[in-house]
């Protein structure tokens, strides 16, 4: 497989891959009914958590299992490791039933993230629906933060109702900044909502950058990302310049368990972070 | 590991009267020893310490999806092909300690187990296992990230291999180029010699271990007319294989066929029950399995194999990636012998046919194969016209 991205800092290698370290539960706050937002303390040996935007990490709560999460925090601040969780089956939920003071296995950081060195000069046009934005955030902090090496910066979020919109607080943020435009939706507005009301697709011909110059970043459901795909084609941005991140079951994180496969590629190690060219068939060949 | 940087190969010849001298140098070198043996009708790998653990006289019969194994008058000891069981088994088990958590209060800390260091020998590998050993080698240890535990296990391991003079009906080596013949990752290989006169082992070195264990053999240096015979009983094996699978361009012909409807008239066929993925000395995908003690106090996490073949293997949150019995068996084919090259820079096969005879519904992945390679063919030519 060719790598996409330079910026992917192999992860921490030796030793058994399976062993992972327990983390201080900090802080928790609710994002949704159903999606959290866990602040950890890395062990002091360990000296904080170095990231790449979009790694992921396996998360291990005791006795039940382990799942893949990404990293939802800011790059700049390794002495936090952030994980947006959205409770959806057994592991899940017993991180989001996490109290402060509680302990989580953590090991990582893996796979390939977004190629935030690589798309430098260029126009950035940001597009996540739902839980979709958490690993698509260390990239908006980390452009926000070397903002003078980008052209335009646009982040379209898309959420089913208003009650799902997580990490609003960064979004308003950054709605206030004038250095990026920021496009929030919901599919089906509901109580006094006053916002954009459709998918994100159908914003993506209204917006204002350059297409022959820029880098489409796409986190959300499999099938929002094939119409975002669709609609970003339709406004001539080459294939090359549009990453996806992919959702695999995924057991070991680190390439050995076979389960995150898809044709050629290991989701785990070769992705999660995909330029478009390389993972093409996917949205062509189903059941892959 | 083996290397196959003896200083010189020696060929030498062992009666078969003297086979448990062998044994018992590979004993007193501290391996334990595994190798085939009889056991529920078949022949399996397990513990063996004696020549006559060895399925003496027997021979099997192999088709697609059957398996007998028949008795016979001369006292062979190798007189047959791979049974169910591959080498795996002892490297990558199929249910193995990853780690232990224990939890005090709101704290828990993981444990590595302690790790088992067997001196093991291996007795009886076939040249399409030195091939799948070798893959699994470069799965497993290869890359930033390895498999510790197999690492550990397979550092040490002696490896007598056995060329084969029995190829079984689903065996399709020659057409990989990884059989009957073992060419190199063995310390000691073997063949069985029986004329109407003789009965011995043509030994070659593979290594300085296994140069060294020749020299405490009752062994005699192999005269050209030995070392011809041996030659002899490897040809007339090569002649024997009936089967074959041509892999000129079959990765971009299986990847260019992922929609033919051929897919659907295999799936209409197979139960996914997983067996071929189970037999299969390279498949080595696996789940986790985690438990806790009734207390709550000890977890365990264990690596247990896992087939591509299950519903739960790609489910992620909504429902299975491959929901249907086609993309299943399509991803268990195409892993082995398309996408394999992509990710291994080698083939995913190595043509040793158990998948072939174990399979309930008798699929032959060689047949099933060549048919999507003849459909490439029909549809050049109607492109040609
Ligand atoms: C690279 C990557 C990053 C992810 N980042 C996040 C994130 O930041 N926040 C978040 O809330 N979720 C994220 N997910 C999805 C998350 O892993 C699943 O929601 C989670 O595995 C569900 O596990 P469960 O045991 O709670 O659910 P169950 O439905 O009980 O699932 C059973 C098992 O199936 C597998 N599984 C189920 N759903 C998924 C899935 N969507 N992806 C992979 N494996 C799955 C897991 O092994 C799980 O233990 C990510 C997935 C991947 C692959
Ligand atoms: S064929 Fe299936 S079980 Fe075997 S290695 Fe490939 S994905 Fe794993
Ligand atoms: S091909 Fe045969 S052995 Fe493999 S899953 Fe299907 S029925 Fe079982
Ligand atoms: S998650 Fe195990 S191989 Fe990718």
């Amino acid at each position: 497989m060719e790598t996409t991205h330079t910026d992917a800092r192999p992860a921490a290698a030796g030793g058994n891959p399976w062993l992972s370290r327990p983390y201080l539960v900090r802080k928790k706050s609710r994002e949704t009914a159903d999606t959290f937002t866990l602040e950890l303390t890395p062990p002091a040996e360990d000296g904080g958590f170095i990231f790449k935007p979009g790694q992921f990490n396996m998360l291990y709560t005791f006795g039940i299992g382990e799942i893949p999460i990404s990293i939802s925090g800011d790059p700049a601040k390794p002495e936090t490791l952030t994980h947006t969780v959205r409770a959806v089956g057994a592991v899940s939920r017993a991180i989001a039933g996490l109290k402060p003071g509680s302990r989580l296995g953590i090991r990582g950081p893996y796979g390939a993230g977004w190629p935030v060195t690589d798309i430098t000069g260029r126009d950035v046009v940001i597009i996540a629906g739902g839980i979709g934005l958490a690993p698509l955030r260390p990239a908006v902090h980390y452009l926000l933060a070397h903002r003078g090496e980008y052209g335009k910066i646009i982040l379209v979020y898309g959420a089913r109702t208003p009650a799902d919109i997580v990490h609003r607080k960064d979004l308003e943020k950054w709605r206030s900044r004038f250095d990026i435009e920021v496009l929030v939706t919901v599919d089906r507005a509901t109580g006094d909502w006053q916002g954009n009301v459709g998918v994100v697709t159908t914003f993506i011909g209204g917006l204002r950058f350059d297409p022959s110059s820029c880098a489409a970043l796409v986190c959300g459901p499999e099938i929002m990302m094939r119409f975002t795909v669709m609609g970003l084609r339709e406004r001539q941005v080459a294939d090359n310049s549009i990453f996806i991140s992919m959702e695999r079951n995924m057991k070991c994180g680190v390439g050995l368990c076979g389960h995150c496969q898809v044709g050629p590629s290991f989701v785990c190690k070769d992705g999660p972070v995909y330029r478009l060219t390389d993972m093409k068939d996917v949205f062509i060949k189903r059941e892959m | 590991m083996p290397v196959d940087t003896s200083p010189e190969k020696a060929i030498y010849v062992l009666e078969t009267g003297d086979f448990q001298t062998l044994l018992d140098a590979v004993m007193e070198r501290g391996h334990s020893i595994f190798g085939p043996v009889l056991r529920d009708g078949a022949i399996t790998y397990d513990a063996l310490h004696r020549d006559t653990d060895l399925p003496l006289g027997w021979n099997d019969r192999q088709q697609a999806g059957s398996y007998r194994l028949v008795k016979t008058k001369r006292k062979t000891f190798f007189a047959y092909a791979v049974g169910p069981h591959s080498w795996k088994k002892f490297l990558h088990p199929p249910s193995d300690m990853l780690c232990a958590a224990q939890r005090i209060d709101d704290r828990f800390s993981i444990n590595e187990p302690d790790r088992e260091h067997p001196r093991r020998a291996f007795l009886g590998v076939r040249s399409c296992e030195l091939h799948a050993l070798a893959i699994h080698d470069k799965i497993f240890t290869d890359g930033p990230f390895i498999n510790e535990a197999y690492r550990r296990r397979r550092q040490d391991i002696l490896i007598i291999a056995v060329n084969c003079s029995h190829p079984s009906e689903t065996c399709f080596c020659t057409s990989l180029q990884t059989g009957p013949r073992a060419t190199g990752g063995f310390d000691l290989a073997l063949t069985e010699v029986l004329t109407s006169g003789n009965h011995h082992f043509i030994i070659e070195t593979g290594s300085a271990a296994g140069a060294e264990l020749c020299a405490r053999l009752p062994v005699r240096k192999a005269a050209r007319t030995d070392i011809e015979a041996a030659e002899k009983v490897t040809s007339a094996a090569a002649k024997k294989i009936r089967r074959s699978l041509n892999t000129e361009e079959l990765r971009e012909t299986l990847d260019q066929k992922f929609s033919d409807p051929h897919w659907g008239q295999i799936a209409d066929r197979c139960l996914a029950c997983g067996n071929c993925t189970m037999v299969c000395p390279t498949c080595f995908c696996s789940t986790v399995e985690d438990t806790t003690t009734l207390t709550g106090e000890h977890a365990e996490r264990r690596l247990k194999w896992d087939s591509c073949f299950t519903a739960e293997f790609s489910y992620i949150h909504g429902g299975s990636i491959r929901s249907s019995t086609l993309s299943r068996y399509r991803q268990w084919l195409t892993h082995k012998l398309a996408y394999w090259f992509d990710q291994f820079g080698m083939c995913g096969c190595v043509g040793c046919g158990r998948c072939i005879t174990w399979c309930p519904a008798g699929i032959d992945l060689t047949e099933e194969t060549r048919k999507l390679q003849e459909k490439k063919f029909v549809i050049r030519r109607t492109n040609g016209r």
